[in-house]
């Protein structure tokens, strides 16, 4: 059998040295070499900075943190897209086909699922817009989680696809049973079963998941806000509910109602709170800014951990973006090598060097 | 693509339709064909036309027949009390050819799943009660799905609507591919595997 090795016995100093864009969004054909340290990526706006830093994003996570629909990274006109991607002896290909497949490789030989992918070259993007995470729906918040923990745990992502997918044939089932004016209690069951056996553990896993945030979210916040507020991340579930199971068993007659299932962590939200108020409402901007690096930091130490090397950090136009307060908390991170390999882009590369002398800083241009 | 002739265009036209097909394929076949020998082609479209107009399905288990009980249904050599339960003719193929099987046929036509708008009663698992409550010598089905979200749920299914019938429901077991490696294997086959280990 000819399958990817997933099993890496030396997990340091893994960096990207080396990428080739081709028909990437505004790049038709591009190599760039990157430093191991601070890569700080200049050019003017709208000369594809943040899509560098999204082609990175993709190699590592199988998508865009831009576009939800793969197409759209695809270069206007163009039918394909190559990201290659050099990790030491590893070498990393995406291809995607538009209207066709999305494929990554390693070492040239297709991985079976991406699921097998994500998460070994772990990623922690910090965008300014970010804070859609605050004002958003639970489904953003929900997201924002998911995208960790399957990073973290290539199971949590498997069991996150297949609730997904018995979710979706009950809600459709439920559809069929309103519009053909039946029911079919046997089938139904069956997709709860699945609803509930895969939903339990990912309840699981989210709970034990924010219970080792939380101190570090705390910690990072305090430093960045000189710990003036209270903070706090609320996981709530219909799964801290003793008798769920039953409950959701029970709910079938509103799910008839609804055409859709209307329990489950399908539901589960993730509140952010702030002197027992939520951020939404009552932060300032630049409190729900710093909630939000906070929660990014938290997010980097537990990679660091679970996957035993430094993610690679992607710092999307953060000196526009953050006040200078918050800027000189990571610029001193950045200092005391807290981080790996770093992605940084500015339009004023002056202003980077100024900010970050200390440091070698190798700068990718752009034109 | 611009043709010489509007009748290799026609014909390249039906030939791509087919699945897996390109229009450049469809044109070498077309030429091709036209470089046989004429009977050659004869051949090939009589024997599409009889395909297409002759191929039936078997009453008895909904499997692509000749005739109304197809051959295996209608062989004295096969085993009557086992009953393999499977998505589709292409399954049937695949377990013939193992010659591992001795027991008869019952072709679903599909899969449940509703996201399609496929769901029990567009399959053949009605006629699948019927035919066990009709036959007192069929004594085990062999529930031989694929074993991914949507097979499991049919299997499921069919296990439930049979549970009140006399017969024993089995399942074919998931492990390790011969030739692979245990290392390599994802966690559910290898725990499968342990789960529904044998006597060595
Ligand atoms: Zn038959």
């Amino acid at each position: 059998m000819n399958k990817p090795k997933f099993f890496r016995t030396f997990v340091h100093d893994m960096h990207l040295e080396k990428l080739q864009l081709s028909n990437f969004r505004n790049y038709e054909n591009q190599f760039f070499e990157f430093s191991e340290g601070l890569n700080c990526i200049v050019g003017k706006n709208g000369s594809g900075k943040t899509n560098l830093l999204d082609a990175i994003y993709f190699l590592s996570l199988c998508k865009s943190s831009i576009h939800s629909q793969d197409a759209l990274s695809i270069k206007f006109d163009e039918d394909y897209t190559q990201i290659e991607g050099r990790f030491g002896e590893e070498l990393i290909t995406c291809s995607l086909i538009r209207g066709g497949k999305k494929s990554f490789f390693y070492d040239k030989v297709p991985y079976e699922k991406l699921s097998e992918h994500i998460g070994k070259y772990p990623v922690v993007l910090i965008a300014p817009d970010d804070t859609d995470l605050i004002r958003d729906g639970s489904e953003t918040r929900r997201k924002l989680f998911d995208g960790i923990l399957s990073q973290i745990d290539a199971d949590y992502l498997k069991l996150y696809l297949s609730y997904n997918k018995s979710l979706d044939q009950r809600n459709s089932l439920l559809k069929q049973f309103a519009e053909h004016n039946y029911f079919d209690e046997d089938l139904v069951r069956i997709y709860s079963d699945q609803l509930l056996a895969t939903g339990k553990k990912i309840h699981a896993f989210r709970k034990e998941f924010v219970e080792t945030l939380i101190p570090l979210f705390k910690k990072h916040y305090d430093e960045i806000s000189d710990g003036r507020e209270e903070v706090n991340i609320v996981y709530t579930s219909d799964w801290f509910d003793q008798n769920f199971e039953e409950a959701f068993h029970k709910s079938i007659g509103t799910d008839l109602a609804a055409q859709r299932t209307t329990k489950g962590i399908h539901k589960d939200d993730f509140e952010f709170w702030m002197e027992e108020k939520p951020v939404k409402k009552f932060g300032s901007q630049g409190q729900k800014k710093s909630f939000i690096m906070a929660i990014r930091m938290a997010q980097f130490d537990i990679l660091t951990q679970t996957k035993n090397q430094k993610p690679i950090l992607l710092l999307d136009d953060i000196f526009d973006k953050l006040d200078e307060k918050r800027i000189q908390k990571l610029v001193e991170m950045v200092d005391a090598g807290v981080f790996g390999q770093v992605f940084l882009t500015d339009a004023r590369p002056n202003r980077t060097k100024e900010l970050l002398k200390n440091i070698s800083v190798k700068f990718v241009e752009i034109v | 693509m611009n043709y010489p002739s509007k009748l290799i265009e026609d014909a390249v036209n039906e030939i791509s339709r087919l699945p897996g097909i390109g229009k450049k394929s469809a044109l070498r076949l077309a030429l091709h064909l036209l470089k046989s020998e004429k009977n050659q082609t004869q051949h090939l479209s009589d024997a599409l036309i009889n395909l297409v107009e002759k191929t039936t399905y078997c009453l008895e288990c909904h499997n692509i027949s000749d005739s109304d009980i197809c051959m295996i249904c209608s062989s004295h050599r096969r085993d009557m009390s086992i009953l393999a339960v499977v998505q589709d003719f292409k399954d049937v193929l695949a377990i013939e050819n193992t010659s591992q099987f001795q027991g008869k046929y019952h072709v679903l036509g599909g899969i449940i799943s509703p996201i399609q708008g496929i769901g029990p009663n567009d399959l053949n698992i009605e006629s699948l009660i019927e035919r066990i409550k009709a036959n007192s010598e069929i004594k085990e089905i062999i529930l031989a799905l694929s074993p991914t979200m949507e097979g499991d749920t049919t299997a499921f299914y069919i296990k439930k609507k049979l549970k009140d019938l006399d017969v024993k429901v089995s399942t074919i077991a998931r492990g390790i591919p011969i030739g692979g490696d245990l290392e390599y294997t994802d966690e559910i086959t290898l725990g499968r595997s342990i789960l529904s280990r044998i006597e060595f």
